[in-house]
């Protein structure tokens, strides 16, 4: 078994090779266990789990092991950074279970995608994909305890109750860890033979009132983050890396840094060319005895850089070319009706073109990685969104078999989107190779911030046909971003199915004719995925120009949504004109349909929750804003005030409809950090360019919203559900209506209106 | 050498003095709990009591704890209940957990000067401290839980 981070203080490398034979006679047994309930689990809950790389995983004897004393050690396969999950699942394992929760330890585990199912933790999918797994784990061991008690007794099986912890029979009574050997060697149930709890009969799932596992740790310093884990001779390197994407080095000279005291080498890092996906940007490593001198030894190295193609991207043309683009049609992906003719024979019409910077993540934690490459392999301990695409990317940097190298996942400390790409672990994996000795790859802050997989900068151009009562006849929306394919493959200059399907193409208003475009633009940096992706510019586009709109035809901003958004219906992407690649966050459309009614719903939650329409004094506004995405729905309603110049958001109410609420606290918690995260968005976040370079380095220049400014008095509404409601999305949909309902409601304070994110602290 | 004391424990440490006590306490003393997130006193994620008081451990030298006490999270209290860390706990306050050693040990130094601090002053003072996860909400009701017990 596995223990969570048990290899820190005494790393044992005996499992570094997993025997052959061993992985695949588990494997053999895994598949038995799919064929019997694939394509029939859980009918009412289908989801895109099975169809992203290795699937699901539900089988017991993977994901738990029970000691004799009862102790029920669980596998958390996604990574923990912030989301709950780590926690969450396990939970929801041990309520169908009957496991007492005091009892359950968690265990982490190492990226093996073969052996326990997708670990890509990203796209707001672990508890939406994993929960009905969880489920069926804990439901077999329960099952197998009571057959294990009744083989015991020599009764039948269904005359057993388990609960808490134990099997009873009349005044009998047996304690899972007596239970243990022989219910683990038991078949495990079909899904069929499982009768499932009913949600009034879950302990924990639904309530809320777990406590995240590692919260003690967290509070007493003992987490263990990336940088946490030493080993024995390891070494700290830092890099230089080139200051324009597909630069490299022309010469170094690093004679004064290796005369430092405590140094142990400087290395050229091999540089990639883009599309490089995650490999590393290349430049100059220093290795030393401590970080400090490693540091220091950095700044003495000189190097001589060749820019390469992409040494005069600046931001300031490139975003006048951008709004230049959307103004002019696009490639159509979407077209209903007569968008043509709807503008043709308009009254009027009205446009306006939106933009946003390029952001970079800087989770608290920049990237780190400890590698220790051996004769015997190579193995990580790193936080990483993604175990197993760190582990098949640095295996295949380094020309290893990725049988060959084992990834232990610490806890992240954030992640965003920008742990997915794990670039900084194959640069420690190269270093130790090299110096053959463990080592800690740290990335600074500066580091962090200039060689970030940034967030796409945007134009988004929406022009409207109105009739002569000024319906809303005809939409045009040009969107006009580099795209995240630009770092996979060959860039075409358009975006793909991905990025258009987030919050463009299935734009969810009741108009009859419409043109939904996206317009050329090519990459000049690395462009990866933030929390939330295209739906950030998308919602910050659509829902400012709901306002920007009800204000042209002086009307009140609710009611204007709630008449674009229309009378409650299903969505049908085909007659709406929605490309047959439309993609729905990889759920199937008929289980996750766009339901327009649940979208008016979160609306109206949030604007009666914060007493829209009620009067204000003067500097003072509401503004609301409403976006789908992963699945999801939600409405912010934020008030706006502006005190001495400073913009401020005393209250805000958000309300989200995520189907089932497994655990309404750290949705709760998650909605939070999303109102905090879209208001830096709408204040802060601006990553620059020039001459290829980003032009921000740190909190100095890159700053977020602090405990001075932020969003005061969040209340988070989940609208309820039972279990006939597909749990959805919970990590990222909380951040796209933000920065419009703050924008909206900095309007109604004093009359201006921002087109341009960031748009400042002041006024 | 620097002669100095770290959670109670006298020591000298053969290091270079200009080192930042940050990265002194990490790898040198093997102290993880201390966070680096900026080494420009930006984030607060390297909070430590100087004497007593909240110091931005990546803007410290070695040479300038001479002869000081230095507290770190692990050190705060021995059974890491100090009531930061328990109104911590009760309100559920991290998400990754990454900044809130930083943000206990601002809250303590805070707590300690100033026992009673107003929502403002308790504002003020957390306002060094970055929580990318955005849980400052919970943090200052965390804070005043701490001061007022409720």
């Amino acid at each position: 078994m596995l223990k969570y981070l048990e290899t820190v203080d005494a790393p044992a490398l005996s499992v570094i090779k997993p025997s052959r034979r061993g992985f695949l006679a588990g494997s053999a047994a895994f598949m038995l266990g799919v064929y019997a309930t694939r394509g029939e689990a859980f009918p009412k809950w289908p989801t895109g789990g099975e169809q992203m790389p290795h699937g699901l995983r539900d089988d017991p004897l993977i994901f738990v092991s029970i000691d004799s004393d009862g102790t029920v050690t669980l596998v958390a396969h996604r990574s923990e950074m912030g989301t709950g999950s780590r926690t969450s699942l396990p939970m929801i394992m041990a309520d169908e279970m009957e496991a007492d929760w005091d009892r359950v330890k968690i265990v982490q585990a190492e990226g093996d995608e073969p052996k326990y199912g997708n670990q890509d933790t990203d796209g707001s999918r672990s508890l939406r994909h994993h929960i009905q797994a969880a489920r069926k784990i804990g439901g077999s061991v329960r099952h197998m305890m009571q057959a294990a008690a009744a083989q015991e007794w020599g009764v039948d099986a269904g005359e057993v109750t388990v609960t808490n912890h134990a099997a009873r029979h009349g005044d009998k009574m047996m304690d899972f860890g007596d239970l243990a050997e022989a219910a683990m060697a038991l078949p495990v149930p079909t899904h069929e033979e499982i009768a499932y709890k009913s949600e009034d009969e879950f302990r924990y799932v639904g309530k809320g009132e777990v406590q995240i596992y590692d919260l003690h740790d967290i509070t007493t310093g003992k987490a263990v983050y990336g940088a946490d884990v030493s080993l024995p001779g390891m070494k700290y390197a830092v890099a230089v890396r080139p200051p324009v994407v597909g630069g490299k080095v022309v010469s170094f000279d690093a004679s004064e840094a290796l005369a430092m005291p405590g140094v142990v080498g400087v290395y050229e890092l091999p540089h990639s060319i883009p599309p490089a996906k995650f490999a590393p940007l290349g430049g100059v490593a220093v290795v030393a005895d401590t970080t400090w001198a490693a540091l220091q030894a950095r700044d003495q190295i000189k190097i001589e850089w060749d820019d390469g193609p992409h040494g005069d991207y600046s931001s300031g043309p490139f975003m006048e070319e951008m709004k230049a683009t959307a103004l002019d049609k696009g490639k159509v992906l979407r077209k209903q009706g007569d968008p043509d003719a709807a503008f043709a024979n308009a009254a009027r019409t009205f446009g306006q073109t939106y933009t946003q910077d390029h952001m970079a993540h800087i989770p608290m934690e920049p990237p780190v990685a400890l590698a220790n490459y051996t004769a015997d392999g190579l193995e990580i301990w790193a936080p990483v969104q993604s175990p197993y695409a760190a582990r098949t990317d640095t295996a295949a940097a380094l020309g290893l078999d990725p049988e060959q190298v084992r990834v232990n996942v610490t806890l992240l400390g954030g992640g965003f989107g920008r742990k997915s790409k794990a670039d900084y672990v194959t640069e420690a994996a190269l270093l130790s190779r090299e110096v053959g000795a463990p080592v800690r790859m740290q990335w600074t802050r500066d580091d962090d911030v200039r060689h970030c997989f940034y967030h796409t900068t945007s134009a988004e151009r929406i022009e409207v046909a109105l009739d002569d009562a000024g319906k809303v006849t005809g939409w045009r929306h040009n969107s006009v971003a580099p795209s995240i394919l630009s770092t996979f493959a060959p860039d075409g200059g358009h975006q793909f199915m991905i990025e258009n399907g987030m919050g463009h193409v299935d734009m969810p208003f009741a108009i009859p004719n419409v043109s939904v475009e996206n317009g050329q633009a090519f990459a000049h940096t690395r462009i990866g995925w933030f929390r939330a992706v295209s739906n950030v510019p998308r919602a910050w586009a659509i829902g400012s120009f709901v306002g920007d709109l009800a204000a042209e035809l002086g009307k009140d901003q609710r009611e204007m949504w709630l008449e674009l958004i229309g009378a409650p219906r299903q969505v049908d992407p085909a007659a709406e004109g929605y490309p047959e690649d439309f993609w729905n966050y990889g759920e199937v459309y008929d289980e996750f349909p766009i339901d327009t009614g649940r979208l008016a719903h979160v609306l109206n939650v949030a604007a009666d929750a914060i007493g829209y329409g009620k009067a204000l004094p003067e500097g003072e506004g509401i503004g609301l804003a409403v976006h789908r995405s992963f699945v999801s729905y939600v409405a912010c309603a934020a008030h706006v005030k502006v005190v001495d110049g400073k913009i401020t958001v005393p209250e805000m109410h958000m309300a989200i409809d995520c189907g089932f609420a497994a655990n309404p606290e750290r949705i709760r918690s998650q909605i939070e950090g999303a109102t905090v995260m879209g208001m830096t968005v709408a204040l802060h976040s601006s990553i620059t360019f020039e001459n290829g370079a980003p032009q921000q380095h740190n909190y100095n220049d890159y700053d977020v919203v602090r405990s001075d400014n932020f969003p005061g008095k969040v209340i988070t509404h989940i609208v309820p559900h039972g279990f006939d409601t597909h749990a959805t999305g919970v990590g990222e949909p909380g951040v796209p209506p933000v920065a419009p309902a703050i924008a909206n409601g900095l309007f109604v304070a004093t009359g201006q209106r921002k087109r341009a994110l960031p748009f400042g602290e002041t006024v | 050498m620097t002669r100095l004391t770290v959670n109670g424990e006298s020591m000298e440490l053969d290091a270079d003095p200009l080192m930042p006590l940050l990265w002194a306490l990490r790898d040198v003393l093997t102290l993880p709990g201390t966070k680096y997130g900026c080494g420009i006193g930006l984030c607060g994620a390297c909070t430590v009591h100087v004497d007593g008081k909240a110091e931005r451990a990546c803007l410290v030298r070695l040479s300038e704890v001479e002869g000081k006490s230095v507290t770190t999270i692990e050190g705060l209290d021995p059974n890491g209940d100090h009531r930061v860390q328990q109104a911590w706990r009760d309100l559920n306050v991290p998400q990754c957990g990454f900044c809130q050693s930083g943000q206990i040990m601002q809250a303590a130094a805070l707590l300690a000067e100033n026992p009673k601090p107003s929502d403002d002053e308790i504002l003020a003072s957390m306002a060094g401290n970055v929580c990318r996860c955005g849980c400052y909400q919970r943090i200052v009701e965390a804070v005043r839980l701490a001061s007022t017990g409720s």
